[in-house]
């Protein structure tokens, strides 16, 4: 009898504790909109604003602007749907957080699609949001991340490329002409060097992303919109001499090689950076134009900081537009209704693309920027990039991650750098090569398949 | 009910009830992960999709590909300044432990950078090695001007830069110790030895060092292991860039950069070999001069 007694209080204090482990994961398996046929992005928009109503968690990745802009956003979106309880939740590295919680079902209920995620995988994870045909007439970009004809998420905007540049420093140093061609870009440089005390280009090596942004101006040096998903996937070695690739980070390298980069790349910050280009410090920065009003708000002389294309020897100067982020719904998500309606507001009404994100806004309705109609009348082009064909979507991505090049990362924009100023035994071409190799091993792995 | 059970099946039934918290605590939050990552080792998985068995391929690639282990040299680095920050940290606690002027003072400034968060640390020593930052100023000063290099910008002194900053991090936590560990030698031995003649370093060859040598021992383990496994410090400095990058870093970028979970956990794993093998080999050495 005793020891019955004593097997079964271990039993209970066992029974207690799983089911306090239980307890804390329980899910729930009731989605809303179930049971009708229509999907919940069609059903929503027939219910009455003040019928939509619930506790929203809202994921960003802007740690500045979550605790003023976005408190104004969820008022704002109050006056139209006032039950609904928007919380937001800020992420500071979006892309490394979001994936652990993805393996679970709580994600937020309105979040971004990293771009990690395979696009063969998006519909596991996101609502639908509308058939491709019906949402390319409404928004631009929303063909990159489609699965099969459905969209899964609208661009918070779509930005472009380019070198940002300081007037004055240029003036200072006698340019009088805006540099259009690699070589007059270096020639301008040069100038700064001389004329000025400012530094003729920051990389911003030490943060590392920065130099990432590069990669956003190839289809301006490649002067070809069908450049980057189309005639690159046709070539295993897309890093040749000739190529828009090499082409490109050429210019970084010798730009680097020359010194005409900031004296010790290792130790740079970039939040400084900002205030030091503002105050005429820097000249240049390569960077998406996102960039050009944090870096005219980060001191006085806003009016001295302006945008030019990236210089390029091909025919036309290309902008290419660019989505950023994929705003998307959580699939396992019990507000559906109330996040279709913050996504249908924040697109629409939020203005965040335009103010907060310095591109334009994904949807057709919303007329160009003012910054960008002037640069349109001087003969820049803004254009889309073409969409990969059907049989090849999302094979540059895979090719890119297998062979660890790293398109839009920085630890081999590094190497370049380090190698020009002279860290490394590798010339440009020896890098190039490597690229080559590792790209043309991933591609006959997954295209030879 | 419960006082009519015997001593000792309430005493087991007591253990029980107390154990069962913690390990539950040490399941949940170690060996479920552990096991978890032993599984995610054998597969190719992308954090995403689907996981794919692929038996020991991954361990196949991180063995054949010479780049994945050339990245161990830079431990050398951590672990030879290991050596140094255990001496320094020795020398110390055993001066501080005798009758010193400003002792407090002095055992605050050696402790306090252990208590910095590590990204204030690579942050402020970031600022500390740009050319004309601080060191580059007191050398100026002190008439060695002419040694002033990019101490992040030159490959060839980047990681005795920061395997520097480490050191300069974790002495204060192996002089923390070695200080408990000198201060329970009672005072009647040195006085004893001071009757006999000792200077201070019979004292410290013949007294401190003998007493404590299970702690130096412990310290060097946690030493050793930290210096296979550094990682704070040059991922928040350089991100591993310029020839920095330790396999720490090299793990988590191929997790997280290049989405290849299944490879960042076999890498994982070795490494959590190696440190169990090295931990073993220096446990069997200490203890046969026991």
């Amino acid at each position: 009898m005793l020891k019955l007694n004593q097997k079964l209080l271990v039993f209970f204090a066992s029974m207690l504790v799983i089911v306090v482990i239980a307890g804390c994961s329980s899910d729930s398996e009731e989605g809303s909109g179930e049971g009708s046929d229509q999907p919940t992005y069609e059903t929503w928009k027939e219910k009455d604003p003040e019928e939509i109503e619930g506790d929203l968690t809202v994921i960003t990745h802007r740690t500045d602007i979550v605790d003023t802009v976005y408190q104004e956003y969820a008022k704002q979106f109050n006056e139209i749907y006032p039950n609904v309880n928007v919380n937001f939740e800020a992420l500071t590295d979006y892309g490394g957080e979001i994936m652990p919680r993805m393996n679970t079902e709580d994600y937020g209920d309105v979040q971004y699609i990293p771009v990690q995620v395979p696009i063969e995988d998006i519909p596991n994870f996101f609502e639908p949001m509308g058939t491709l045909e019906d949402m390319q007439e409404k928004y631009l970009g929303v063909e990159e991340r489609q699965v099969d004809g459905t969209v899964y998420g609208i661009p918070i905007a779509l930005t472009y490329t380019g070198v940002i540049y300081n007037k004055a420093v240029f003036e200072e140093a006698g340019i009088t002409e805006l540099p259009k061609t690699q070589d007059e870009f270096i020639v301008a440089l040069e100038k700064v060097k001389e004329n000025t005390n400012a530094v003729p280009l920051y990389t911003n090596y030490a943060a590392g992303w920065p130099l990432t942004q590069w990669e956003g101006a190839v289809t301006t040096t490649a002067g070809n919109v069908d450049y980057y998903n189309v005639d690159m996937l046709d070539d295993p070695t897309p890093f040749d001499q000739g190529d828009p690739h090499y082409e490109h980070y050429s210019l970084m390298y010798e730009v680097a090689e020359k010194g005409l980069i900031e004296e010790d790349p290792l130790t740079t910050d970039w939040e400084a950076s900002k205030v030091r280009m503002n105050n005429g410090e820097i000249a240049t920065m390569v960077l998406g134009s996102w960039a050009l009003e944090q870096i005219q708000g980060a001191g006085e002389n806003a009016d001295d900081i302006g945008m030019m294309a990236f210089p390029t020897d091909a025919e036309e100067t290309i902008f290419s537009l660019g989505a950023d982020l994929n705003i998307s719904i959580n699939k396992n998500s019990e507000n559906k209704d109330a996040a279709f309606a913050w996504v249908d507001w924040f697109i629409h009404d939020s203005g965040y693309s335009v103010e907060q994100a310095g591109g334009i806004s994904a949807s057709k309705d919303i007329p160009l920027p003012d910054a960008l109609t002037t640069a349109q009348e001087e003969g820049a082009q803004f254009e889309m990039l073409t969409p990969a064909p059907d049989d090849k979507q999302g094979l540059l991505d895979e090719v890119d991650k297998e062979s660890e090049v790293g398109l839009w990362l920085e630890p081999n924009k590094k190497i370049i750098i380090e190698a020009a100023i002279g860290n490394r035994d590798e010339t440009y071409d020896d890098i190039m090569k490597s690229w080559n190799e590792d790209w043309s091993a991933a591609y006959e792995e997954i295209v030879g398949e | 009910m419960f006082s009519k059970l015997s001593y000792k099946s309430q005493r087991n039934i007591i253990i029980v009830a107390f154990l069962i918290v913690p390990l539950t605590l040490l399941g949940t939050f170690s060996f479920l992960p552990v096991a978890n990552m032993f599984w995610y080792s054998l597969t190719e998985w992308n954090g995403f999709s689907d996981k794919e068995f692929i038996g020991l391929e991954n361990y196949k690639t991180v063995f054949t590909d010479p780049e994945y282990f050339r990245v161990f040299t830079v431990s050398l680095y951590y672990f030879f300044g290991t050596f140094l920050q255990m001496s320094l940290a020795l020398y110390f606690a055993t001066i501080l432990s005798f009758k010193v002027r400003m002792k407090n003072f002095f055992k605050g400034v050696i402790f306090f950078p252990y208590l910095l968060n590590g990204v204030a640390i690579g942050f402020m020593f970031l600022l500390f090695f740009q050319p004309d930052g601080g060191l580059d100023t007191i050398l100026g000063l002190v008439g060695l001007g002419d040694f002033t290099t990019h101490w992040l910008g030159n490959p060839d002194v980047i990681n005795i830069s920061l395997a520097g900053t480490s050191v300069w991090r974790y002495m204060g936590f192996n002089f923390i110790i070695f200080l408990g560990a000198i201060s329970s030698i009672p005072n009647d031995v040195y006085e004893a030895s001071e009757i006999d003649g000792a200077n201070r370093w019979h004292q410290f060859r013949y007294i401190i060092l003998p007493s404590i040598k299970i702690i130096v021992s412990l310290n060097l383990i946690l030493a050793i292991s930290g210096a296979l496994s550094a990682f704070e410090i040059p991922y928040i400095m350089t991100g591993g860039s310029n020839g920095s990058a330790t396999f720490v870093i090299q793990t988590v970028d191929t997790a997280f950069k290049y989405g290849k979970i299944g490879l960042a956990s076999a890498m994982a794993v070795i490494l959590l070999f190696i440190v169990i093998i090295v931990t073993a080999v220096q446990r069997k050495f200490f203890s046969e001069d026991d």
